[in-house]
C-alpha cells in the first residue's frame, strides 16, 4: 500500500514538473497565441479564487458572495507595498506624492538582487491575503450569524462598502482613489536570465494555495467543515464548535481570495476599484457552480473553461462573419441544427424525468414516451428555429446574422443558463479528478455506506 | 435652514419612492418563494430601455402600457424559464439560477444596445420643471410619493379582498398546505411576478426620468439597495417594504447632501448589516425562526 502511495506522489511529481516545462516552453516560444497565454494565466488566478469560493460555499455551506471585496483587499494591498519610489509621484500626482514612501520588492531587490524580488513578492502576497483574513476575521464577527441567502447579501454589501471606502478621498494617499495604480512589480518582472516566467509564475502561485487547500480540506478540520454543511446540527452534536468552524472556514476563504486578488493585480499590472464589482463575484460564482459544488479539480477546469470561451474560443462570436462559399455555410446550417435538436431533446429529457411527459410501459416490458402538453411550446420553437435554418440555407445570403459585438456574452450567459438549469451537479459534481482513475475512492465510500 | 434641507428631502423622498416600488417586487416574490429574485434590477433596466425604444416609434399614451405590459411579460418569462423548473430544488440552486438570469439580461442588453447610454425619453408633464419654495425641480420628484402611495395602497387592498390575494397570503405563509387547499401554486407565483414587474416598470419610469441615461449595468445598484429596503421593513411586508424605501432614499440623499457621495452606497449595505445583526426580520416582519 504504502509503495503504491509513493509511485502515485512520484506520478505527480513528475506531472507537475512537465507541465511547468511546458509552460516555460511556451512562454519563451515566439509563435505562440497570445490568447493561449492570458487563458492560462488568467484561467490559473480564477482557478485560485473559484477554489477559495469553493471551500467557503461548498465544503463548509456557507453562501458568500464577498469575494469581489476580498480580492480588492488583497490585489490594493500588494500594488500599494510594491510600486517603486520613483514612480510613486507620478502615480500618486493628485495626492502629492502618495503617503507611501518604501515598496517592499525594490528595497529586497536592491539588497539581495533576483532573489529580492521573489522573496519581496511572496511577502507581498502573505500580507494580501493577511489583510483580506483580517477584514474577514472583522466582518464574520456579525456577519457569520445569519444563514444562506442573508448571508449572501449581508457579505454582497460589505464587498461594496469595501469598494467605496478604497475608493475615498481621505484615503487617497494610500489608495490613490478612484485612480488607477500600477507600475508595481507584474509578472513579468520575472525571469531567469532572457527566460519569461510570465506565465509560470501564476502556475506556481496558485498551484501551491491551492495545494494548501486540498491539504486543508483532507485534514479533520476539513471534515468537520463538510459535517457543518451536512448538518449543522448534527453536527454540534458531534461536538464541533459550528462559531469556530465556520469563523475559520470564512478567513481562511478570504485569505486566498485576497492572494489572488494580488495575482490579479500582477496579471493586469493595474489596479482600479471599480472593476471588483458584485458581477466578478458572480462569475466567480458561475465557475464554481459550473465546475461542481464541492469539487477542487472542477473548480479548476470550469475557471479555464470559463476564461477560455469568455476570452478566447467564443471570440468569433463578436465579429460579424460572412461565410466565403456555399459549402461552409450548409456545414453551419447542419452544426447549427443539431445543437437545436439536442436542445430540444435535453428539454423532454428533463420533462420525461420530473414526469411531466406520460410515460406508458408496453406489454413487452417496453417504454414509450407519449406526447403531452408540455411538450408542445419547446417542440414548436425548435421547429421554427429549424425552419429558418432551412430558409438561410435556401436564401442567397452568406452572411450570418446576429453576429455582431456582445454576441458572445449573450451565448455565453445562455450556455451557463442551460448548465445551471440542466446539469446541476456541474462537470464534476462532488467528485475529484484521481476519483475517475482507479477504483480506490468508490470502494472506500461503499465500505463506509456499510 | 429648511431651504437648505428641502432639496435633499424632496430628492429622497422621490428616490425612496421609486425604491419602494422596486422593493415590493422584491419582498412579495421572497414571502411566497423565499428567493432574492437577482434578475428583479435588471427587469427594471429592460424597462428602461423597452421605453427608450417604444417612445422613439410611438406616441406616450400608447408606449407607456406597452411597456408596462412588455415588462410584465418578461417578469413572468423569467419566472417559467429559471425559477419554475428549479421549484423542489434546494434554495440555493434557485439563488444561483436568478444571479445567472441576471448576468444573461445584462448581456443581452448590452448586446442590444451595443454597451451604449441611451437618453431617456422626456416624459411631458411629469418631467416638467416646477419651483417648489424657491428650489426648482422636475415635477416627478413630487409625484413619486404620492403615486407610490396610490399604487401601495391599491396593491394592500388587492391582497386584503380579493381571492388571488387571499392565496397570495395563504402561499406565502405555508406552501403545501396553501396546495392542499387548491390553491395553484403556479398561477399564484406568476401573478406575483406580474405585479412585482408591472411595479418595477412604473419604477423605472419615474426613475430614469431623474436620471436621463439608460445603460446596461444601472439597474443593479437601485435593484440591490430596493431589496435592502424590502429587507429593513421586514421581508415578505409590503407596508415595511416601502417604509424602508422612503427611509433609505431619504438617508442617502442626504448623506449625499453632506459631501459624501462615495458613502451613500457603503451606507445602504451597513444598514443592512446593523439590521440583520439587531433586528433579522426587520421593522415589520414576521417571526420566522427559520429565517436566521
Amino acid at each position: 500500500m504504502k509503495k503504491n502511495n509513493s509511485r502515485r506522489t512520484l506520478i505527480a511529481a513528475g506531472l507537475i514538473v512537465a507541465m511547468l516545462a511546458l509552460l516555460l516552453v511556451l512562454d519563451n516560444v515566439p509563435g505562440v497565441p497570445p490568447m493561449l497565454l492570458t487563458v492560462l494565466r488568467k484561467g490559473a488566478i480564477y482557478a485560485l479564487v473559484a477554489v477559495s469560493m469553493n471551500l467557503l460555499n461548498g465544503f463548509t455551506g456557507l453562501f458568500s458572495l464577498g469575494q469581489a471585496g476580498f480580492m480588492l483587499l488583497g490585489a490594493y494591498t500588494y500594488s500599494v507595498l510594491t510600486i517603486p519610489v520613483e514612480n510613486q509621484t507620478a502615480i500618486y500626482q493628485q495626492y502629492a506624492g502618495g503617503g507611501v514612501h518604501f515598496s517592499i520588492t525594490e528595497s529586497l531587490s536592491n539588497a539581495m538582487g533576483g532573489f529580492g524580488t521573489l522573496l519581496g513578492v511572496i511577502i507581498c502576497l502573505l500580507l494580501a491575503g493577511i489583510m483580506a483574513a483580517i477584514f474577514a476575521y472583522l466582518i464574520g464577527l456579525p456577519v457569520l450569524r445569519l444563514k444562506s441567502d442573508y448571508l449572501a447579501i449581508a457579505t454582497l454589501g460589505f464587498a461594496e462598502i469595501l469598494r467605496a471606502v478604497v475608493q475615498y478621498a481621505k484615503l487617497g494617499p494610500i489608495t490613490n482613489g478612484s485612480n488607477l495604480l500600477y507600475g508595481f512589480t507584474s509578472f513579468d518582472s520575472f525571469r531567469i536570465g532572457s527566460l519569461k516566467l510570465s506565465t509560470v509564475m501564476p502556475f506556481i502561485f496558485s498551484g501551491l494555495c491551492i495545494a494548501v487547500v486540498v491539504l486543508l480540506i483532507n485534514s479533520t478540520y476539513g471534515r468537520a467543515f463538510k459535517a457543518i454543511r451536512d448538518d449543522e446540527v448534527a453536527a454540534e452534536a458531534m461536538g464541533i464548535n459550528l462559531a469556530k468552524h465556520k469563523r475559520m472556514s470564512f478567513v481562511i476563504s478570504s485569505f486566498f481570495a485576497g492572494i489572488s486578488g494580488a495575482l490579479l493585480a500582477m496579471y493586469q499590472a493595474s489596479v482600479q476599484a471599480t472593476t471588483f464589482k458584485a458581477a466578478m463575484t458572480y462569475e466567480i460564482l458561475l465557475i464554481v457552480v459550473i465546475g461542481g459544488i464541492g469539487s477542487i479539480s472542477g473548480s479548476i477546469i470550469a475557471s479555464f473553461l470559463f476564461v477560455g470561451c469568455s476570452e478566447w474560443w467564443l471570440r468569433f462570436l463578436d465579429n460579424e462573419t460572412t461565410l466565403k462559399s456555399f459549402n461552409a455555410k450548409l456545414i453551419f446550417a447542419i452544426i447549427f441544427g443539431l445543437i437545436v435538436l439536442g436542445i430540444l431533446v435535453l428539454t423532454l429529457w428533463r420533462q420525461v424525468k420530473t414526469g411531466k411527459l406520460p410515460v406508458a410501459t408496453a406489454p413487452g416490458g417496453k417504454r414509450k414516451v407519449l406526447f403531452g402538453r408540455s411538450a408542445v411550446g419547446p417542440s414548436l420553437l425548435a421547429l421554427a428555429v429549424l425552419a429558418w435554418d432551412v430558409y438561410f440555407v435556401i436564401s442567397p445570403k452568406l452572411k450570418l446574422p446576429l453576429m455582431r459585438s456582445g454576441f458572445r456574452m449573450v451565448v455565453f450567459s445562455v450556455v451557463i443558463m442551460v448548465m445551471v438549469l440542466f446539469f446541476r451537479e456541474g462537470i464534476m459534481g462532488d467528485k475529484e479528478l484521481p476519483d475517475l482513475f482507479g477504483k480506490r475512492p468508490k470502494n472506500a465510500k461503499k465500505e463506509a455506506a456499510k | 435652514m429648511a431651504a437648505k434641507i428641502l432639496p435633499y428631502l424632496l430628492g429622497g423622498i422621490s428616490v425612496g419612492g421609486q425604491y419602494a416600488l422596486i422593493a415590493i417586487g422584491y419582498t412579495m416574490v421572497y414571502g411566497i418563494l423565499r428567493l432574492i429574485n437577482f434578475a428583479h434590477g435588471d427587469i427594471f433596466t429592460v424597462a428602461g430601455f423597452l421605453m427608450v425604444y417604444a417612445a422613439a416609434t410611438m406616441p406616450l399614451y400608447c408606449s407607456i402600457p406597452l411597456v408596462i405590459m412588455l415588462t410584465i411579460l418578461l417578469g413572468v418569462l423569467v419566472e417559467k424559464v429559471a425559477y419554475r423548473p428549479l421549484r423542489t430544488a434546494p434554495r440555493m440552486s434557485v439563488m444561483i439560477s436568478a444571479i445567472g438570469m441576471s448576468y444573461l439580461l445584462q448581456n443581452l442588453m448590452w448586446y442590444m444596445t451595443g454597451g451604449l447610454a441611451k437618453q431617456y425619453p422626456t416624459l411631458p408633464w411629469i418631467g416638467d420643471k416646477i419651483t417648489v419654495a424657491g428650489y426648482t425641480t422636475s415635477r416627478v420628484t413630487l409625484i413619486t410619493p404620492f403615486l407610490t402611495v396610490v399604487l401601495v395602497v391599491l396593491l394592500v387592498l388587492l391582497i386584503q379582498k380579493t381571492k388571488i390575494g387571499m392565496a397570495m397570503r395563504a402561499a406565502s405563509r405555508d406552501f403545501e398546505t396553501a396546495q392542499l387547499m387548491g390553491i395553484k401554486l403556479n398561477s399564484v407565483i406568476s401573478f406575483t411576478f406580474v405585479v412585482g414587474s408591472g411595479l418595477a416598470a412604473v419604477g423605472s419610469m419615474l426613475y430614469f426620468s431623474n436620471y436621463a441615461t439608460v445603460t446596461p449595468t444601472v439597474g443593479a445598484m437601485p435593484g440591490l439597495k430596493a431589496f435592502v429596503a424590502a429587507v429593513f421593513g421586514g421581508i415578505g411586508s409590503i407596508p415595511g417594504a416601502v417604509i424602508g424605501g422612503f427611509i433609505i432614499g431619504i438617508c442617502e440623499s442626504f448623506i449625499k447632501g453632506a459631501g459624501a457621495t462615495t458613502f451613500s452606497d457603503a451606507f445602504t449595505f451597513a444598514l443592512l448589516i446593523v439590521i440583520l445583526a439587531v433586528k433579522p426580520t426587520g421593522l415589520f416582519g414576521e417571526n420566522l425562526t427559520e429565517k436566521v
